[in-house]
């Protein structure tokens, strides 16, 4: 049995453990740890987190009884404070004497203090330690009570500092930042960014003071300030340090191993030192010629070390190592990936700024234009997961290298899906790569989607990568050279704007008709329920017309829940409801028993409602002036109002009187997705507008008209399609934009999703709506003018026909209710019992 | 759960031992479902009009064990007439009981006759 005795229970100590412990082959080997801060290890990452709970259980990176159950042998509170490589011994500061056959140094490092004059006094600290914390609050609470606006500094602008600044903030102290350098983050930022990240941050209440060099630390007892020049004092009762860190390298230093100029245990690329016994892996090991203030290599470094002492495998550490960090200040995006500062010899840098939304986004492209060498991104890091995949896979990049930052291609720059990585995740519920999606076409194992989702299970179950799949099936298809045809299913060889061309232009009116005219087969889930929807927007006739070819939801006019029962909406136009109508709702909810919730699209919804109750239900609301919601429907939802000018002291316009007229307009509505909508009286945008397939925003002079947005998996913000136009210019442009979008959208496309796919996007929509470049928009109205003629409320006709009406009981041959339900109490209210598989 | 599933057994015409008359033809809707009772079963039965066949199965989904499949929709994949669960769309075979697009355990079915426009389902017990 040999023991490896490992020094330092930090974050990358333990990844050495947990690393030991997956190899199959460790049963020779006996780890000690020693470690010695009183408690396990620690997430040190997060350690800002400690100061919202001050729970240090919550960070531990695994309880003690790990390291048991894992036969480790774990001394905390201890430090080992001399090595004797000639016997291979360690002796611990308790006096206790050890053989090692390998010793593991990861003692990390420390907080670097610079030698200013006092700094040693009460009232300074250092940001490194769960105990720095708990130091930090007790003086802050003290400082607080004796003066409510004491003012805490922070010495250092960097990654760390800024992290600290916000932590005093958030203790309740007025935050300064003080930094030597003329910007902030010097390691990761350049001057630019730095500007727009420094007006970002002082617009949440940090005073940042750069270029400044501390001279002493003024107080008798206990820091009153600081001061930089003769008259340039800054008065703060606290500090904290954080101008860098220092490598832990004591024991090398003792022990004589091979030492960097400026301290840190050098290692080579096996994580041994000089020294072949002893390994040092962390912020104590000087790797390149450089410490690396990351976890991620760290934990690299322990994999490699594991390997070299079990004799697993030659993996080395990669020479170069990827720094790339995203700042996790809350609510500060900050990211910087690759080489985020060039010389102009090595590439071109495309830059794009904006102060006033304190954005600033530069990616470095080599000269050639080809690949990206790095980047920095502030105000808006939302594509750093992206560019840097594209970064660390050496993808291609578009021509026009500035559409992988402009906002207005957001999401469409990236190219093809096809040129992620293999390992790039694409279903994270199922775990599903991009690899095994293509994979599964090319080797013939399945030759379309369907053949793919039933393999490889992606998409199955929340579905929120299905369009991602879907491109990726068709993108591999085309590359193999087949066709790949935008069909419908195995029944029709059209897309669904064929189908819509066809329809309409036969005027076919039943399911059965279009089948036998274009169709094979007997149809299926995929096709009935897109003809139903086609014919819905051509001639606007309710589900009830046929209701075999619906969708389960639109069939039973209400939307089927986990257990079978259905949901009850009624509309409640812009939100405005009576008293009354409020009252009537509870006396029916509390009749039937029904769960009830007040819904994301600001309405009432009843659940838990039987099939055979849906009619009487339905009944009462008719007759107390309420009409279906269509919250089952692939139609218009809800247009949501804010309460605008009637009543809010900033609104400009009768934000609830618009939002109830286009409700009305435009309920019952049919079309490729569901439809949603939003008006609010002023840009303060209380009806989330502009995150709804039109929004419509008051503004001086008249409406602002967004659309294209949503929310759901993919939000989207919708775009201004115009500016300062009246209701009736509103109407008009929602008119031809709505009835455009229906007759052209793929199925289960909504808007925002459209209008990506739109060559030309909005500006091409443009044309279209308002300058009428396809001559079309007189027939786009009329057919809208059509559609919200012929509306009727389809439960009114259900309720008051037998024959419907018959639609809804459960048992053909018998009124007995189903009897598999059940349901167990919530709260004051009831739901249906979980599933058991 | 099991004792759910184990009431339900596919049942070949020769095994009939009672033809349970269900409704007339026109309490089921062309090209849609309606759900039975007999004996504590719910059974789904489908009027396939558009092939003029009949079908009957169970009326729960083995996905998540609900009454729900006499309210799906018919169709055919490759030929075969199958029915698509309301809940999820997973989807069975109505001449086998196959689970057609994933691996569910197949869905019990049973034989339908016409006689006297009176839709009967064939029993084994
Ligand atoms: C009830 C409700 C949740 C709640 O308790 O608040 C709800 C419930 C359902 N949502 Fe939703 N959504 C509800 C508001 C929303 C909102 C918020 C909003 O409208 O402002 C969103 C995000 C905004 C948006 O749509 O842009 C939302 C995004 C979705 C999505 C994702 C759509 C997308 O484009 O990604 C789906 C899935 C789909 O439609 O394919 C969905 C689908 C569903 C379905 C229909 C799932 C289903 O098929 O069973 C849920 C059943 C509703 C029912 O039985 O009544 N629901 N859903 C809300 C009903 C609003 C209403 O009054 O009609
Ligand atoms: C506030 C904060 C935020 C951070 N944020 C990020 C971030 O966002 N991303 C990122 O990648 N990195 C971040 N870091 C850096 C990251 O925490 C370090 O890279 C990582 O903790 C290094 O791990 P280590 O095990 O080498 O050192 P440490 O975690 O410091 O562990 C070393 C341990 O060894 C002990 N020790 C030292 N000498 C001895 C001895 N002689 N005997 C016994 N025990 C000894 C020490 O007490 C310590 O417990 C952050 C650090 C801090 C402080
Ligand atoms: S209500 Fe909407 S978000 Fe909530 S579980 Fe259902 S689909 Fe998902
Ligand atoms: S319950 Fe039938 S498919 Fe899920």
């Amino acid at each position: 049995m040999k023991t490896i005795i490992v020094v330092g229970n930090g974050m990358v100590g333990y990844k050495f453990c947990e690393k030991f412990v997956a190899q199959s082959n460790n049963e020779e080997f006996k780890i000690i740890v020693f470690g010695e801060e009183p408690r396990p290890a620690y997430d040190r990452v997060h350690l800002s987190e400690f100061f919202e709970n001050q729970d240090a259980k919550a960070l531990e990176m695994a309880p003690a009884e790990w390291y048991k159950e894992n036969g480790i042998d774990l001394v905390i509170d201890e430090r080992v404070s001399d090595i004797q490589r000639e016997t291979k011994t360690i002796i611990t500061a308790k006096n206790r004497v050890l053989n090692y056959d390998y010793l593991v140094l990861a003692t990390g490092s420390s907080a670097f203090v610079p030698p200013i004059k006092g700094v040693e006094k009460k009232g300074v600290f250092v940001y490194r330690t769960i105990e720095d914390l708990e130091g930090m609050l007790a003086y802050a609470a003290k400082l607080k009570e004796a003066n409510p606006k004491a003012r805490a500094a922070v010495l250092g602008g960097g990654l760390l500092g800024l992290e600290a600044g916000k932590a005093v903030m958030d203790m309740g102290l007025e935050p300064h930042i003080v930094e030597f350098a003329p910007k902030l983050m010097p390691r990761q930022l350049d001057a630019r960014s730095s500007k727009v990240l420094q007006l970002k941050l002082e617009s949440i209440g940090l005073n940042i003071h750069l270029s400044k060099a501390t001279n002493q630390i003024l107080g008798e007892d206990s820091i009153t300030g600081m001061e930089f020049g003769e008259d340039d004092v800054l008065d703060v009762e606290m500090l904290v340090v954080s101008a860098g860190i220092r490598p832990r390298d004591e024991l090398g230093k003792t022990s004589g191993l091979e030492m960097g100029v400026r301290g840190g245990i050098i290692v080579n690329n096996k994580m041994q030192t000089s020294d072949e016994n002893i390994f040092a892996i962390g912020e104590v090991a000087l790797y390149n010629q450089m410490i690396y203030g990351l976890v991620a290599p760290g934990y690299d470094m322990a994999g490699v070390a594991v390997n070299q002492i079990l004799g697993n495998s030659e993996e080395l550490m990669p020479a170069d190592i990827d720094m790339s960090t995203k700042l996790k200040l809350i609510g500060v995006d900050v990211a910087s990936f690759g080489e985020p500062f060039m010389p102009a010899s090595k590439g071109h840098s495309v830059i794009f700024e904006n102060k006033t939304q304190h954005l600033y986004k530069r990616i470095n492209v080599s000269l050639d234009g080809k690949s990206l060498l790095g980047g920095i991104l502030v105000g808006d890091a939302s594509d750093y997961n992206m560019l840097h995949q594209v970064y660390l896979n050496g993808m291609a990049i578009p021509e026009d290298a500035a559409q992988l930052i402009l906002p207005a291609t957001e999401g469409g720059a990236f190219g093809s899906a096809l040129d992620l990585p293999d390992e790039a995740q694409i279903c994270s519920c199922e775990n599903v790569s991009k690899g095994q999606i293509c994979g599964a076409i090319k080797d013939g194992s399945c030759e379309d989607l369907a053949g793919v989702i039933s393999s490889t299970k992606a998409s199955t179950s929340c579905g929120g990568c299905k369009p991602m799949v879907t491109d990726l099936v068709n993108e591999t298809l085309k590359s193999l050279g087949k066709t790949v045809k935008n069909v419908i299913c195995e029944h029709f060889e059209y897309s669904r704007q064929e189908l819509f061309g066809i329809i309409k232009a036969k005027k076919l009116t039943s399911y059965n008709e279009v089948l036998d005219t274009c169709g094979t087969g007997h149809g299926c889930e995929t096709c009935k329920p897109l003809v139903s929807s086609i014919f819905a927007s051509l001639y606007n006739v309710t589900p009830n017309k046929e209701d075999v070819t619906q969708d389960t939801n639109d069939k039973f006019l209400a939307n089927i829940q986990r257990n079978g029962t259905y949901s009850v909406v009624p509309r409640i136009a812009g939100g405005e409801i009576t008293p009354e109508g409020l009252i009537v709702l509870g006396q029916i909810g509390s009749k039937y028993n029904l769960y009830t919730k007040i819904t994301g699209g600001a309405r009432i919804d009843f659940f838990g409602a039987q099939l055979n109750d849906l009619p009487a239900i339905w009944k009462e609301l008719i007759d107390a002036g309420f009409e279906s919601g269509h919250a089952y429907g692939k139609s218009l939802r809800t247009v949501k109002s804010c309460v605008g000018s009637t009543w809010c002291r900033y609104g400009l316009d009768e934000s609830v009187s618009f939002a109830i007229e286009l409700e009305n307009r435009y309920k019952g509505l049919r079309s490729p997705h569901k439809i949603k909508g939003g008006v609010s009286g002023c840009i303060r945008e209380c009806a989330e507008a502009r995150g709804k397939d039109f929004g419509v925003i008051a503004v001086e002079g008249g409406w602002n008209l967004y659309v294209g947005g949503n929310g759901g998996a993919t939000p989207r913000h919708a775009q201004l399609l115009a500016e300062q136009i009246d209701n009736e210019t509103v109407i008009k442009y929602l008119d031809r934009y709505l009835m455009y979008y229906i007759q052209t959208a793929a199925p289960l496309m909504r808007t925002a999703a459209w209008l990506d796919k739109l060559e030309g996007g909005i500006e091409q929509l443009k044309k279209i709506v308002i300058d009428d470049s396809l001559n079309i928009v007189s027939d786009l109205e009329h057919e809208m003018q059509f559609l919200v003629d012929a509306y009727e409320c389809e439960w009114k006709q259900a309720v008051e026909s037998e024959e419907i009406k018959k639609r809804f009981s459960h048992f053909v041959n018998s009124d007995d209710r189903d009897d598999n339900l059940v349901f167990v109490p919530l709260r004051d209210q009831k739901m249906p019992e979980h599933w058991k598989n | 759960m099991d004792t759910i599933l184990s009431q339900y057994k596919t049942t070949a015409i020769s095994d009939v031992a009672v033809w349970f008359k269900a409704g007339a033809v026109n309490d089921f809707f062309e090209n849609g479902g309606g759900c039975i009772k007999y004996k504590g079963k719910q059974i789904a039965v489908f009027n396939f009009s558009r092939t003029k066949q009949w079908f009957a199965c169970q009326n729960v989904c083995p996905h998540k064990m609900e009454m729900v499949l006499s309210r799906g929709m018919l169709g055919d994949d490759k030929g075969t007439p199958k029915v698509a669960c309301p809940l999820h769309k997973k989807t069975f075979s109505l001449e086998t009981g196959e689970n057609l697009n994933g691996d569910l355990d197949a869905i019990a079915t049973y034989p339908v006759k016409i006689e006297e426009e009176n839709v009967y389902i064939g029993f084994s017990e």
